[in-house]
């Protein structure tokens, strides 16, 4: 895999993570993290999605009018979606039944249309479906990472499997509320995008 | 730098793109249809079978086992103002959420402190036989605004119709920890043996702040959630609906008739 490749697919993870950096997505990472189960089906959706929208768009980059783009941009992503959904209700009906509307919602996932506008428009098929995974990716790290403290700390499971014993069932750990409401996946990336700037401190915008 | 497009081109191009995504979608809706009504299905039934006390709220069971449980159940739809059997409308395919909807199925809901606006003309019952066919529990759907949402689930009530075997819900979307304890099977352990309804069948079970006293000693009243006092009074205010004379009251009376002139009939003979 030549430089140019593994970057395009790396950078993503940490250096440039859609969520962390370029703070998109945000929705969805506070919606479904409440369980890592939920969570990876979650990723997986968006990876489906992510890649047939960025192979497509860039497939057809040369034969899209430009005044009517995003459009076509759009109905590309919506039709994955609704595919991506259908077969959830089929297959994983009870984690569909959980994510609900947010399956729906990735329409609306500012890094699957940022991704085909500013990437799978210039570039070839190839390069474009290595982005699509690198970002994928980018954003799953982020989901689990994020899913992973707060079924542990909310609810003392991981995957639905009792790592600490709750109070309420007998055992030490007394839960913490917060981790299962909305604000608790505000604090946890706050946290996560604060420890990446540490790390790669040329992430720190410039103060206006 | 950018090559013109003509509107012609544009015209045709948009009516290609859609017609490929449409294929697409519909030929996947269509090919998984008939999967996701099994599912549909399939999650009602379990439902039944964990306000019945059949089935644990998080136990994982195979489609065959579910069938195999719910054998002893039969899917009855009733008039619910007069609690009368309506053989006419299958209830393979009656969607009671759909009726609610229908203003040429429903009628106007008298007002309740549970905010349902509209009552369907018909419900759909599920009624629990033992192996010799005799009426032994009965499930009726209950629904009801909680804290910030409609809470949707069953209740199951012995063949006296006053003995709460179980409640389950299936959908709603109270706050996670407080309200939507509902789900805490530990919470929904302290609803069997309870008493929903006095000995002249008016609706007395209560979810109260605090704590309540063993089903034997204390029958009207369960343990409130803490936290959750609208939830809980959400709670409260659908038994009293449902169970009432504008809900399955009429329906319950039927019941004990049925369940009297059975035992009757085993009597004499």
């Amino acid at each position: 895999m030549s430089g140019k490749k593994r970057d395009v697919l790396l950078d993503p993870l940490f250096n440039n993570n859609p969520i962390a950096l370029q703070v998109l997505g945000i929705c969805s990472a506070l919606a479904v993290t409440t369980k890592l189960e939920t969570s990876a089906v979650m990723c997986l959706a968006v990876i489906f999605v992510l890649l047939g929208s960025n192979f497509s768009v860039s497939l057809l980059r040369n034969q899209i009018p430009p005044n009517i783009r995003i459009i076509v941009q759009l109905t590309i992503i919506a039709s994955l979606v609704i595919i991506t959904d259908q077969f959830l209700k089929a297959y994983l009906f009870d984690i569909s039944k959980q994510l609900s509307v947010f399956v729906g919602l990735i329409i609306t996932n500012c890094i699957i249309m940022g991704r085909a506008e500013a990437y799978a428009m210039q570039n070839n098929p190839v390069m474009s479906v290595i982005d699509a995974m690198g970002n994928a990716l980018g954003y799953s790290a982020i989901l689990l990472g994020t899913a992973f403290l707060r079924e542990l700390l909310g609810s003392g499971k991981l995957f639905g499997v009792e790592v600490l014993p709750l109070v309420t069932e007998g055992g030490w750990y007394n839960p913490n509320g917060l981790m299962l409401l909305s604000p608790g996946a505000f604090f946890i990336i706050g946290i996560m995008i604060w420890v990446l700037r540490i790390w790669k401190p040329d992430q720190i915008e410039e103060e206006g | 730098m950018q090559r013109q497009f003509s509107v012609l081109y544009n015209l045709l191009f948009s009516a290609a793109v859609c017609g490929v995504c449409a294929i697409f979608v519909s030929s996947s809706a269509v090919t998984l249809k008939e999967r996701q009504d099994v599912n549909k299905l399939l999650d009602k039934k379990k439902n039944v079978l964990q306000a019945a006390g059949l089935m644990e709220a998080r136990e994982k069971i195979s489609a065959e086992e579910v069938e195999q449980r719910f054998s002893s159940f039969r899917a009855v739809v009733i008039d619910l103002a007069t609690g009368e059997e309506a053989p006419e409308i299958d209830a393979e395919t009656f969607d009671q959420q759909k009726a609610k909807k229908d203003p040429a199925r429903s009628r106007e809901a008298p007002p309740n402190f549970s905010l349902v606006k509209r009552f369907p003309n018909h419900a759909l019952v599920y009624e629990m036989t033992d192996a010799a066919g005799a009426l032994e529990a009965v499930v009726v759907p209950v629904e009801g605004y909680g804290l910030g949402s409609t809470l949707l689930g069953f209740l199951a009530l012995d063949k006296d119709t006053r003995t709460v075997r179980g409640l389950a819900y299936y959908d709603h979307k109270e706050t996670p920890g407080l309200g939507g304890e509902v789900d805490n099977p530990r919470w929904k352990a302290m609803w069997p043996g309870r008493l929903a309804m006095d000995e002249s069948f008016t609706p007395q079970i209560e979810v109260i702040k605090g704590a309540a006293g063993k089903p034997a000693d204390d029958p009207y009243r369960v343990d409130g959630l803490s936290g959750a006092t609208i939830t809980s009074r959400g709670v409260t205010n659908m038994m009293e609906l449902w169970l009432g004379p504008d809900g399955f009251g009429p329906y319950l009376e039927r019941v004990r008739q049925r369940v009297a002139a059975g035992s009757q009939v085993k009597e004499a003979a």
